[in-house]
C-alpha cells in the first residue's frame, strides 16, 4: 500500500498543471492515478497473485522500462520473474512486452501462427496464456515507423483478443483480464496516455479489479448520435461532445475498451437510440476498425434505425509525417470529430 | 508403448500361426546385451564427447527396432493414402530418418519436452501418439476412440480433432508440427525458459532442418539461450536438403553443428540409432548439470522427397537414395547388429515386421472408415476457458457455434 501511495502521490502534483491543457472529470480530493501507473499496478497485482506470471522485454527489468510501465517490478520480484530480453523481434503465463506495437512486427508470426491459432490446430490440446502489451499507435514526433495503429491487424485474427485501454480504471482492468485470461491477449497502450491522471474509483483499487474483455463501456450517455472510439481518441470525443453539448447536441460516447471481440451489442443498442453513429479511431480508414463496425451495423438489427450513413472518423491514409504541423493533421482531432459529428446531424 | 504390444500380441494370439517355429524361437538362447562401437561424435567446443562404445539390450533392441519399423510403415502408409486422395494438402514423410525420433526419444525421459517443425510424424509417434490418432488427424477424422488420454488438467483427447492436420499434431510435452520454418526454435527456447523457471531438471529439445539452420530466428534463440543458461538441446536435423536446395547451395558453412558459435555442438551420425541414443544421453546431461544449451547436428537422410508433391529426384539423383538405403538404413543397421550379436533372430524379426504391418493396416482402416468431423465443430476452440459464442461464417447468416 505504501508503494501504491508512493506511486500516487507524484501526479497529484502535475494535474493542477494538466487541468489547463487536458479534459478529464476530477474532484480534487479524490485518488488520482495516471494510466501508467493504473498498468504498473495491474501487473505487480497479478505478479503477486500467481507465481506463474512474469514479464519480459527489452529494458523492462533494469531501465525500469522504456515509458516506465514496469517500474519497480524488478526491484521487487528480481530476475526469475521481470526479464530484459537482448533486442529480438511454455504452464507459464508471460507477460511479453514490446516496446512499441511496431516492433512487434518482427515477432508476428509468432503471435499469430504460433499464439493465436495454436489452441484451434491443437483442436483444443494446447491453450497460450499470453499478453503481449505494449504503446500502439501514434506518438508525437516519432513519425512513420514508430507510430502505426495495429488495432485493425491484430483484430482480424481468429484465436486472439485485442483491448485497447483509454483511461486508468481501463488500463488496470484490463492487463489484469488480460494477465488472467487463458488466451493471447494484445494490449493496445497508448503512450501519450501513459502520464495521464484520471479518477480512480473505490472499486478500481481492488487486487481483484477486472474489466471483462469483450464489453464496451458507455462514457458518456446522449440521445442524438453514437460516437464509438477506442484508446486516445475516446478523450477527443469527449471534448468534443461537451463543446455540442452547448449547442444543444448530446452525444453517446461509447469507449470500445476491446477491439476483438467486438462489443457490438452495446453500439447497436446506441445506435437503435441514437439512430446516427460515428466512428473515430487512430488508425488507417482501409480495413480498420470503424469499417468493421460500420459493415455490422448494415448486417444487425440497427441498420433499419439509421437516419444517415454511418461516418468514419479516422488517421490521414498516409505514413506518419515528422513535422508538427503535418502531424496533428495526420489524426483525428477534436474539430474532425465535431465537423463529421454535424455532418452526420445535417447542422 | 506396452499397450500397444499387449494389444498386438492379443490380437495376434488368436490368429492361426505357425507352432513349430515359434517354438523355435522361443528356445533358443539369445543373449541379454551386447556392446557395440559407435561412431565418434565431431565436437565444437567440447573437451569431452559421448562414449564410442554402449551396451543395447535385447529388450531396448527389439523396443528400438518396433518403433523404427512403425514409423516406416506409418510413413508408407501416409504416402498410399496421400496417393488415393484421401490425405490432403501437405505431407511430409520422414521415412529414412527413423533414427532420429526413436533415439531421440530413447536418451531422454517422457517428462522432458520436444519441439519440431513440420516433418513430425516420426516424433509424434515417438513422443505417445498411436499411429491410429496419428493416421486418423492425417485423414483428417474425428479419432472417436482415443487410445491415448492425455493427462493435461481437465483435458482428453489423442489427435487435434481434425482441426490441425499433417503439420499440427501435439502431445503431452510434445508441442507440434509447426509450419513457419524455423518459428518454433523460438519456442522451443521458451520452453527451456519454463523448465528452468519451473526448477523440475527437465529439458527441451528443439528440433530443425538444415533449412532453417539459416534463419535469423534460430541466432536470436542461440543467443537467448546462452545468456540465460537455458536446458535447450537444439538440434539440426541434417538431412542434406532444404527442400530441393542441397546443403552446399544455401549455407555458407555446412558445420551446423558449429553454428551456434559461444554454443557447445556435436555432430552425430543420425542414421545410427545407438549413436543418437548416446549423443542424445550426453546433451541431455550437459543441459540438466545447468550448463547452458548445447547444439546437436544429426546427419541423417530422407528417401521421400520434401514433400508429397516432390518427386525428390529432380535436385538428387536415384543412385544416391539407392546408395544410402542400401548401405545406411537405419532399421537394417540395427536390424544386423541384432542377429549379428544373438540379441534377436531374423525370424523374430520378420514377426514384428507382419506385426507393424497389420497394426498400421488396421490403423490404416481405422482412419478411413470414422467419420468426418462434424461441421458444427467447426468454430470450436477458438479461445481457451470461455464460455460459449457465435462465429461468423461465409456470410451474416451462417453462424458457428464456438465451444471452448
Amino acid at each position: 500500500m505504501a508503494a501504491v501511495s508512493g506511486l500516487v502521490r507524484r501526479p497529484l502534483r502535475e494535474v493542477s498543471g494538466l487541468l489547463k491543457r487536458r479534459f478529464h472529470w476530477t474532484a480534487p480530493a479524490a485518488l488520482q492515478v495516471t494510466v501508467r501507473d493504473a498498468i504498473n499496478q495491474g501487473m505487480d497485482e497479478e505478479l503477486e497473485r500467481d507465481e506463474k506470471v512474469f514479464l519480459l522485454g527489452e529494458e523492462v527489468a533494469q531501465y525500469d522500462g522504456a515509458y516506465k510501465v514496469s517500474r519497480g517490478l524488478w526491484k521487487k520480484y528480481g530476475d526469475k520473474r521481470i526479464i530484459d530480453t537482448p533486442i529480438s523481434e511454455a504452464g507459464l503465463r508471460p507477460i511479453c512486452e514490446f516496446m512499441t506495437f511496431n516492433f512487434s512486427m518482427q515477432a508476428i508470426d509468432q503471435v499469430i501462427n504460433s499464439a493465436a491459432k495454436t489452441y484451434y490446430m491443437s483442436g483444443g490440446l494446447q491453450p497460450v496464456p499470453i499478453v503481449f502489451r505494449g504503446p500502439n499507435g501514434a506518438s508525437a514526433g516519432v513519425a512513420a515507423q514508430h507510430s502505426q495503429c495495429f488495432a485493425a491487424w491484430y483484430g482480424h485474427c481468429p484465436g486472439l483478443k485485442v483491448v485497447s485501454p483509454w483511461n486508468s480504471e481501463d488500463a488496470k482492468g484490463l492487463i489484469k483480464s488480460a494477465i488472467r485470461d487463458n488466451n493471447p491477449v494484445v494490449v493496445l497502450e497508448n503512450e501519450l496516455m501513459y502520464g495521464v491522471p484520471f479518477e480512480f474509483p473505490p472499486e478500481a483499487q481492488s487486487k481483484d479489479f477486472l474489466i471483462p474483455i469483450g464489453k464496451a463501456k458507455i462514457e458518456r450517455q446522449g440521445t442524438h448520435i453514437t460516437v464509438v472510439s477506442h484508446s486516445r481518441p475516446v478523450g477527443h470525443c469527449l471534448e468534443a461532445a461537451a463543446v455540442l453539448s452547448k449547442e444543444g447536441v448530446e452525444c453517446e460516447v461509447i469507449n470500445m475498451r476491446t477491439i476483438r471481440p467486438m462489443d457490438m451489442e452495446t453500439i447497436e443498442a446506441s445506435v437503435m437510440k441514437t439512430n446516427h453513429l460515428v466512428t473515430v479511431e487512430g488508425g488507417w480508414p482501409q480495413f480498420g476498425v470503424g469499417a468493421e463496425i460500420c459493415a455490422r451495423i448494415m448486417e444487425g438489427p440497427a441498420f433499419n434505425f439509421l437516419d444517415a450513413p454511418a461516418v468514419r472518423v479516422t488517421g490521414a491514409d498516409v505514413p506518419m509525417p515528422y513535422a508538427k504541423i503535418l502531424e496533428d493533421n495526420s489524426i483525428p482531432q477534436v474539430k474532425d470529430i465535431i465537423f463529421a459529428i454535424k455532418k452526420t446531424l445535417n447542422i | 508403448m506396452r499397450k500397444m504390444l499387449a494389444a498386438v500380441s492379443r490380437v495376434l494370439s488368436g490368429a492361426s500361426q505357425k507352432p513349430a517355429s515359434r517354438v523355435l524361437v522361443a528356445s533358443r538362447n539369445f543373449a541379454n546385451d551386447a556392446t557395440f562401437e559407435i561412431k565418434k561424435c565431431d565436437l565444437h567446443r567440447l573437451e569431452e564427447g559421448p562414449p564410442v562404445t554402449t551396451v543395447l539390450t535385447r529388450e531396448d533392441g527389439l523396443k528400438y527396432y518396433r518403433m523404427m519399423q512403425t514409423v516406416r510403415r506409418m510413413e508408407l502408409k501416409a504416402d498410399q493414402l496421400y496417393k488415393q486422395k484421401i490425405i490432403r494438402g501437405f505431407c511430409h514423410l520422414c521415412d529414412g530418418q527413423e533414427a532420429c525420433c526413436v533415439g531421440l526419444e530413447a536418451g531422454i525421459n517422457p517428462t522432458d519436452h520436444l519441439i519440431t517443425a513440420y516433418r513430425a510424424h516420426g516424433f509424434t509417434f515417438t513422443r505417445g501418439l498411436s499411429v491410429r490418432e496419428i493416421l486418423a488427424e492425417l485423414t483428417e477424422l474425428v479419432c472417436s476412440a482415443h487410445v491415448y488420454v492425455l493427462p493435461f488438467p481437465g483435458r482428453k483427447g489423442g489427435c487435434a480433432k481434425g482441426k490441425g492436420g499433417s503439420m499440427h499434431m501435439y502431445a503431452k510435452n510434445f508441442y507440434g508440427g509447426n509450419g513457419i520454418v524455423g518459428a518454433q526454435v523460438p519456442l522451443g527456447a521458451g520452453i527451456a525458459l519454463a523448465c528452468k523457471y519451473n526448477g523440475k531438471d527437465e529439458v527441451c529439445l528443439t528440433l530443425y532442418g538444415d533449412g532453417a539452420a539459416n534463419q535469423g530466428q534460430i541466432f536470436e534463440a542461440y543467443n537467448m539461450a546462452a545468456l540465460w543458461k537455458l536446458p535447450c538441446i537444439f538440434i539440426c536435423e541434417n538431412n542434406r536438403y532444404g527442400m530441393g536446395t542441397s546443403v552446399e547451395r544455401a549455407a555458407a558453412s555446412t558445420d551446423y553443428y558449429k553454428r551456434g558459435d559461444f554454443i557447445p555442438g556435436l555432430r552425430v551420425d543420425g542414421m545410427d540409432i545407438l549413436c543418437v541414443r548416446e549423443a542424445t544421453r550426453f546433451a541431455a546431461a550437459y543441459c540438466r548439470s545447468g550448463k547452458g544449451p548445447i547444439l546437436m547436428e544429426l546427419q541423417t537422410y530422407r528417401y521421400h522427397g520434401h514433400s508429397m508433391s516432390d518427386p525428390g529426384v529432380s535436385y538428387r539423383t536415384r543412385e544416391e537414395i539407392q546408395e544410402v538405403r542400401s548401405k545406411s538404413d537405419p532399421i537394417m543397421l540395427l536390424k544386423d547388429r541384432m542377429v549379428n550379436s544373438n540379441l534377436a533372430s531374423v525370424e523374430e524379426l520378420k514377426e514384428i515386421d507382419v506385426e507393424v504391418r497389420k497394426e498400421i493396416e488396421d490403423a490404416a482402416q481405422f482412419a478411413t472408415a470414422d467419420p468426418e468431423p462434424p461441421l458444427e465443430e467447426l468454430g470450436y476452440h477458438i479461445y481457451s476457458s470461455d464460455p460459449p459464442f457465435e462465429v461468423r461464417g461465409a456470410n451474416q447468416w451462417i453462424k458457428f457455434k464456438s465451444v471452448s
